[in-house]
């Protein structure tokens, strides 16, 4: 067996992944995107340690983002979409939030969110657009004058500057970098050393993760660095990213895995009843969130049946034929 | 024989005739996927469907029910993220039709699909732009769905989330974009087109059934009714392949014809 330098093994627990890397007030860039590939795992282990004022970071954002908000973890979010297709075509919880007034917002689209991702992954101060111009993403800011150049909180929102290189006058739209505390990714693969490995779409996950300060990767499979290291053209993510990797099947439940298993159609409309209201939540949470520490004592309650009516089949990807109404 | 179908058969088979062959289509959640599986389906075969996400030309065997559902990741010619997505969205070579939805609708095509009354304590609060301010200024055009009644059809949005013609006539070219901009809005009643010159929305096309004072009622800015013409209604194939090869669940359609 050839020696790598991708170093010892970053596998731990997500208890002990979320209590070394994330604290009170950290922002934190949710992967995946609504329905597939949120790291649920972690959100819930987030959720079971009561971390308070979270800074949410992502781009259309579903599951993980509402949980996270439900459960009472998050002050503030930047983010171009709460919702979560079919099932909840604005997230439930979210909603809520924002109209009690509970929720800080400010509002982005989905390519300036990427882009301000991608900035800070290049360790750039902004990244220019053409998307926005006239529009009130450009005009109303969700963070009030007080909050501006705080912290990780840009003085600006967006800024529309002169194009320095064209010869006739043109416009372009400045958007702030996102460096986040914490990336959540959840991947179908990783290695000990903390190479990863993600079918399917990676979404905006790997520029989060580059942008990040620590990176936090829950996988379906551990596997061996020789075996990712066999086909390097699917890897996502090199091992020195990573700070983290913890080993969560079915960790992106009820989201779907590309390869893996598809999303829940049942879990997710018996999540729309019990997240329209405050009691109905709390019930939710005790049940799902608090009475399962671990990942084996979640899926126990999901229940082999509900697992396997949504496990992927090998060529599709997903699970056909599957009742999602 | 007349045939039976639901008004979102027909708002999907509507939009979807408008997507020409070869187009590259941008496709939303909701009825926009319906509209772009069955034109490719249908009408423009050669077309390709691809979405923010960044899954390009999947198979579309079963219909996604989000633009991140694994049903966009199969039999792709390429599943990358959003970054990609995004530049093909506004690829000068492509002439991209972006189909969406959204919350409220001017007579100049501007969209609100973030929030209704005031954006820090909105009295309702929608999931927001995701990619429509995006589809709105980049695409080549964009063509739009909506429910027609006077609380979407309105004289002022509560938010400007995707900027279409902006106040009319030259005003989205002066805004600083070089393309794109609402070409057509397809509702339960008809659909309605953006006048060449002024870019204010008139209505182009009626459904049978419909008649054109109840697409005024449902409107709450002046409407140009005077240039309507009759839609065509659902042909036999077009209403079996949205029943029996794009949608069989009816999971977008919802319930069928009574």
């Amino acid at each position: 067996m050839p020696q790598h330098n991708g170093g010892d093994s970053k596998v731990m627990s997500a208890g002990e992944a979320v209590g070394r890397f994330i604290h009170d007030g950290d922002m934190v860039a949710l992967g995946g995107f609504t329905v597939t590939r949120n790291p649920m795992t972690l959100a819930r282990e987030i959720a079971r340690r009561g971390i308070q004022d979270l800074h949410l970071v992502a781009h259309s954002q579903g599951q993980a983002l509402d949980l996270l908000v439900g459960a009472g973890c998050v002050r503030r979010i930047e983010i171009a979409y709460g919702g979560n297709g079919r099932f909840a075509p604005t997230c439930i919880c979210f909603r809520r939030a924002v109209q009690e007034g509970r929720l800080e917002v400010e509002d982005y689209s989905n390519f300036q969110m990427s882009l301000r991702f991608l900035a800070g992954a290049l360790n750039l101060p902004f990244m220019p657009c053409r998307s926005g111009f006239a529009s009130d993403l450009l005009v109303h800011m969700g963070f009030g004058p007080e909050l501006r150049g705080q912290g990780k909180i840009p003085p600006h929102k967006m800024v529309v500057a002169d194009d320095p290189f064209s010869r006739q006058p043109e416009k372009v739209l400045l958007l702030p970098a996102l460096t986040p505390d914490v990336a959540l990714v959840h991947a179908q693969y990783a290695s000990a050393d903390g190479t990863v490995r993600i079918k399917g779409l990676t979404f905006l996950d790997l520029e989060q993760a580059r942008a990040a300060s620590r990176v936090i990767v829950s996988c379906e499979e551990i596997v061996p660095e020789s075996f990712l290291r066999q086909d390097p053209d699917q890897n996502s993510l090199p091992p020195f990213l990573v700070d983290a990797v913890v080993h969560a099947p079915f960790g992106a439940h009820p989201t779907a895995c590309h390869y893996f298993y598809d999303y829940d159609p049942r879990h997710l409309n018996m999540y729309r009843q019990e997240a329209g209201g405050d009691d109905s939540f709390r019930g939710y949470l005790d049940k799902w969130v608090t009475a399962c520490p671990s990942q084996e004592d979640y899926l126990a309650q999901v229940g082999a049946a509900d697992l396997m009516r949504i496990r992927a089949n090998s060529q599709a990807g997903y699970a056909p034929g599957l009742d999602r109404r | 024989m007349t045939l039976a179908y639901t008004k979102n058969e027909m708002m999907a088979l509507a939009a979807g005739r408008m997507a020409n062959n070869g187009d590259i289509l941008f496709a939303g959640t909701g009825l926009s996927m319906l509209a772009a599986a069955v034109a490719k389906r249908i009408h423009a075969p050669q077309s390709t469907v691809f979405f923010e996400t960044g899954g390009i030309d999947p198979t579309l065997d079963e219909l996604p029910m989000a633009v991140a559902d694994p049903r966009v990741m199969s039999g792709t010619c390429l599943n990358s993220g959003l970054l990609e997505a995004f530049s093909i969205l506004g690829h000068r070579r492509l002439r991209t039709i972006s189909f969406l939805g959204a919350a409220q609708i001017d007579a100049f095509g501007n969209i609100n699909s973030t929030c209704i009354g005031d954006y820090h304590r909105p009295r309702v609060r929608f999931p927001g732009s995701g990619g429509a301010c995006d589809a709105m200024c980049l695409a080549h055009a964009v063509i739009l769905f909506m429910q027609h009644d006077t609380r979407r059809f309105v004289e002022k949005l509560d938010y400007l989330t995707g900027p279409g013609w902006l106040d009319g006539g030259q005003a989205r070219t002066e805004a600083g974009f070089r393309r794109g901009g609402p070409m057509a809005v397809v509702t339960n009643l008809g659909v309605m087109k953006f006048d060449e010159d002024s870019k204010r929305m008139y209505l182009a096309e009626l459904y049978p059934g419909v008649e054109a004072q109840q697409v005024a009622e449902s409107t709450g800015f002046e409407m140009d009714l005077t240039r309507a013409q009759k839609a065509s209604p659902p042909t036999e194939e077009e209403l079996a392949t949205l029943r029996q090869k794009v949608d069989p669940q009816r999971l977008i359609l919802g319930p069928p014809p009574a």
